[in-house]
């Protein structure tokens, strides 16, 4: 095909070794992942019923756009986001929708939220699609961002950050490197390994359309050198792309936090309190990425993702493409799950995850892992013993925080120290508890430590509200008096100064200014049992012209 | 069905306190061995007396301040200590030495604090220290290696003498005991020889000394027998380190300033001064870097912290052998340093992730 003067193109040199940072700590659990990741992924049959949170991703819930009794489409938008930081919500197959209303969600809270729910038709039809395709780059990067903002894509690695903010670093922000995070540190998960085997073109496409969002120089593609087959699959896919690297990077807990796999990459540090764009970074999953890749060149929204299901209650275990909504219990039906042994189920991995409290939740976008734990196998809870201070938690902790000082802080209550020693630098990663001699729960301690805080902040915040509005209404008391006080001055000027009449005017001054005196005592004590029954205005404080004073509300 | 909800993590590292413990007795052992091969069975009588009179005393006191037996009594934290305090007790004393040093440490240095994690000071130095200032004569006796003790009692013998003061027949107790290498060194040098000649004189090979009548203290790197003991505590030491039971930073900084220390002083005036080798491989040195310094409870926590803590103890065990009274100065190092690990603490923390400081 290619002429003569055409260059030869040459087999790919092996990449060069980059360098690598570390961080300090981290852990090596036992990572038991290859129970799942030996089978081939398959999709999970379709549910009867799906049962979709509004709330599947950090920040605002998204608006219902359906109501009960309408037929839906596979793909059709049912919820739309709620503000900047949101995202729409997407039927997952075709079906109707049977009701609007609250269910439990799997959330730590355990608590229950508005979901709609779908019953499938058994059709599973698409709503008409129109892929963008390879016009993508002709996009501005804001247009493309919207287009992934409908889709309803967040990170799928487990926060659920709505992804398009995240390809908004604004204008004053350069993007030198993407950083795709093909880590997966947590034990047993392997829905990110099976992607990158199965997929590794999606992801690259996915990557491809990212950059260009970001007008970013590199992109890395971070893989643990636990997975081997991964790593060569995404180093063949890369193949011929110029400013892509795929970097193995130490097999150790918790390499895959953003903050930490940056450090490695880079041996930048993301400033406490900040985000990684302020110096230059992007890092975003890989099932993320291939989300990205579905929504544009196949116009299908984020109804489905990869989940592993696992644990020692489960007898076939392996990761299942499952659409969103689908409740738990049939995925533990399709992977042999023995129920009746079940101890407990975990969202997420064994380290970050939350135990739900039924298998009767759905999956979310976030659900990277259902870790079901046979009651039978599980071993016997360990006796908390006294912190005797080794330090293996301050060793073991990837932030570089004291996490015994801040537990002797957070126990006896004194949260002040507790921030002191950066509490809320933690991310609950678990390392520390994970290591602890004494098996203590310090993770739980710290959750604790920060919700008593907030808590506080918001009292004090109602606190201060209160006061002032307080100070602001005593301010235009005194005003009153004051302007009272100069009208009368300027009456009283503005009489004759006749001198017969002097002693009578000098004496209706007098009783004028003793009725002005105890007309204002009448207010003020008015105003003070008002003020102590409610916060707002008291009649006698409105304007002449009828209309309230506003600024007890402009607080 | 409702399931069971705890909070994360899920998984355990398989260590729990009484396993910590477990492995610092064992690691005892190399250095325990080489001390009953030298010294002969007094040191084992008093390891066994501490150690019950450690557990009876522990479980008492649990009852007393109702706390669950089982698992305090199981965690083998006061063993260690018994055991601990009993490597610092000379081998050939009567029973209620190491009975009431434990008894002191136990319940007034450990439980009066609020026992297990919260007593500010090791209680094995404390029981020691204790004893050394109440019982003076008793804790300086120590006993010479066997092949040069006039008779060496053996396990009976030695049962014997710490239960009953009995000594076998036309055995005197002056006869088996002697001064430890640190303390004739002291000794000598007061009277103004130079550190070579009474190593020298002191340090012969074992038939020169036979015929010259001396008891050879000094052995080629510190005291005879004494240096095999630390060697030992310092194979124990490492595979500490090696399990990662203890980090490196409060042995290292410990034996590196002394090292240091003695390095500096014994080039300045090599005659006054013994040299580091010697420091390192005599006394409680070894086992103080590996096994009392690092007690966790009582030690500072944070890298830098440790490493300044471990520092402060080999500088102060050095000025007290220098220049103090004792001769040897491990406990009070020890105490001493306690006492600031609160100051340690408060200002050695290290650098947060993502911040400057």
């Amino acid at each position: 095909m290619s002429g003569p003067a055409d260059p030869i193109r040459l087999p790919p040199e092996p990449p060069p070794k980059p360098r690598l940072w570390r961080f300090s700590g981290g852990v090596s659990p036992p990572y038991n992942k290859t129970m799942s990741s030996v089978h081939e992924t398959t999709v999970a049959r379709l549910p009867a019923r799906l049962i979709l949170p509004l709330h599947q991703h950090i920040g605002e819930a998204a608006d219902p756009l359906v109501k009960v009794g309408d037929q839906v489409l596979k793909g059709q938008q049912i919820a739309r986001a709620n503000g900047y930081v949101s995202a729409p919500v997407h039927a997952p197959t075709s079906g109707r929708i049977t009701s609007i209303a609250e269910y439990p969600i799997p959330h730590p809270s355990g608590l229950s939220a508005l979901c709609i729910v779908v019953d499938s038709d058994g059709r599973d039809q698409w709503r008409e699609r129109a892929p963008l395709g390879d016009q993508f780059a002709a996009l501005e990067p804001s247009a493309l961002r919207n287009v992934i903002r409908e889709a309803g894509i967040v990170g799928l690695g487990g926060a659920g950050f709505p992804t398009y903010i995240k390809l908004n670093p604004g204008h004053d922000k350069v993007i030198d490197t993407l950083v795709v995070n093909g880590v997966e540190c947590e034990p047993y998960i392997t829905c990110d390994d099976r992607l990158m085997r199965e997929r590794p073109s999606d992801i690259i496409q996915g990557l491809i359309i990212a950059r260009h969002a970001l007008q970013a120089r590199q992109c890395l593609i971070a893989i643990e050198e636990n997975k081997p087959e991964a790593i060569e699959a995404m180093r063949r896919a890369i193949e011929g792309l110029e400013n892509f690297a795929v970097v193995p990077v130490p097999t150790l807990y918790p390499q895959g936090d953003a903050k930490r796999l940056i450090k490695t990459l880079t041996g930048k540090e993301v400033p406490s309190n900040g985000l990684s764009m302020q110096i230059g970074v992007v890092v975003v999953n890989v099932g993320t990425a291939a989300a990205i890749y579905r929504a544009i060149y196949h116009d299908e929204p984020l109804i489905s993702r990869y989940t592993t299901i696992t644990g020692t209650a489960v007898a076939a275990p392996r990761n299942l493409e499952v659409l969103i909504g689908t409740p738990i219990r049939e995925l533990l039906e399709q992977c042999a799950a023995d129920s009746s042994d079940l101890g407990e189920l975990i969202m997420g991995g064994p380290m970050m995850g939350f135990a739900l409290q039924s298998i009767d939740l759905p999956v979310i976008k976030t659900t990277n892992c259902l870790l079901a734990l046979a009651r039978s196998k599980q071993p016997p809870a360990p006796t908390v013993m006294p912190c005797i201070r080794c330090g293996a938690c301050m060793d073991a902790c990837p932030v570089n925080l004291m996490p015994q000082q801040m537990y002797w802080h957070a126990k006896a209550k004194d949260f002040e120290k507790t921030q002191e020693y950066n509490l809320f630098d933690c991310i609950e990663c678990g390392c520390c508890s994970y290591v602890c001699p004494s098996h203590l729960p310090l993770v739980q301690y710290y959750r604790y430590a920060k919700g008593e805080i907030w808590t506080a902040e918001r009292e004090r915040e109602k606190a201060d509200l209160a006061r002032t509005r307080h100070e602001s209404r005593q301010a235009r008391l005194e005003r009153e008096k004051a302007e009272k006080e100069a009208r009368r001055k300027a009456k009283q000027a503005a009489m004759p100064q006749d001198m017969g009449q002097q002693g009578r005017e000098a004496k209706q001054a007098e009783i004028q200014a003793a009725m002005d005196r105890a007309r204002q005592r009448r207010d003020e004590a008015i105003a003070r049992v008002q003020h102590q029954r409610e916060p707002t205005p008291p009649a006698s404080a409105a304007a002449p012209d009828g209309s309230r004073p506003d600024d007890d509300h402009q607080t | 069905m409702k399931l069971n909800t705890p909070t994360s993590p899920f998984i355990h590292a398989p260590i729990t306190v009484t396993g910590v413990m477990m492995r610092v007795i064992l690691a005892l052992i190399p250095g325990v061995a080489a001390y009953v091969w030298f010294f002969g069975y007094g040191i084992a009588v008093n390891m066994v007396l501490a150690a019950l009179t450690a557990v009876i005393s522990e479980a008492v006191i649990l009852r007393l301040r109702q706390r669950p037996l089982r698992p305090y009594l199981t965690d083998c934290s006061a063993l260690l200590t018994a055991l601990l305090l009993a490597l610092a007790i000379p081998p050939i004393v009567p029973w209620w030495v190491p009975v009431i040093g434990t008894l002191f440490a136990i319940v007034i240095a450990k439980h009066l604090y609020g026992g297990l994690g919260y007593n500010p000071f090791n209680p094995a130095m404390i029981g020691y220290v204790v004893l050394l200032v109440s019982f003076p004569v008793e804790m300086t006796s120590w006993i010479p290696i066997n092949t040069f003790s006039e008779h060496s009692l053996n396990l009976f013998e030695s049962i014997r003498f710490s239960l009953f003061g009995q000594l076998p027949a036309g055995v005197t107790i002056d006869a088996i005991t002697s001064a430890t290498p640190l303390d004739t060194l002291k000794m000598h040098l007061a009277q103004g020889n130079t550190v070579s000649e009474i190593r020298a004189q002191l340090g012969l090979d074992e038939e020169t000394s036979r015929l010259l009548s001396v008891i050879p203290i000094f052995g080629a790197i510190g005291g005879k027998g004494w240096e095999w003991v630390s060697g030992g505590f310092l194979i124990g030491g490492l595979w500490l380190l090696y399990l990662r039971i203890i980090s490196w930073h409060i042995p290292v900084a410990m034996l590196g300033a002394m090292a240091l220390l003695t390095g500096l002083f014994s080039l300045i005036n090599p005659g006054h001064y013994a040299p580091p080798l010697f420091h390192l491989f005599s006394g409680a040195v070894m086992l103080g870097a590996f096994f009392i310094a690092t007690d966790p409870v009582t030690a500072a926590a944070s890298p830098r912290g440790r490493l300044v803590y471990g520092a402060g103890i080999g500088v102060l065990a050095f000025v007290i052998r220098a220049w103090g009274g004792y001769p040897d100065s491990i406990a009070f190092a020890v105490l001493l340093m306690n006492m600031l690990v609160p100051l340690i603490d408060q200002h050695l923390r290290p650098r947060v992730f993502g911040h400057d400081r």
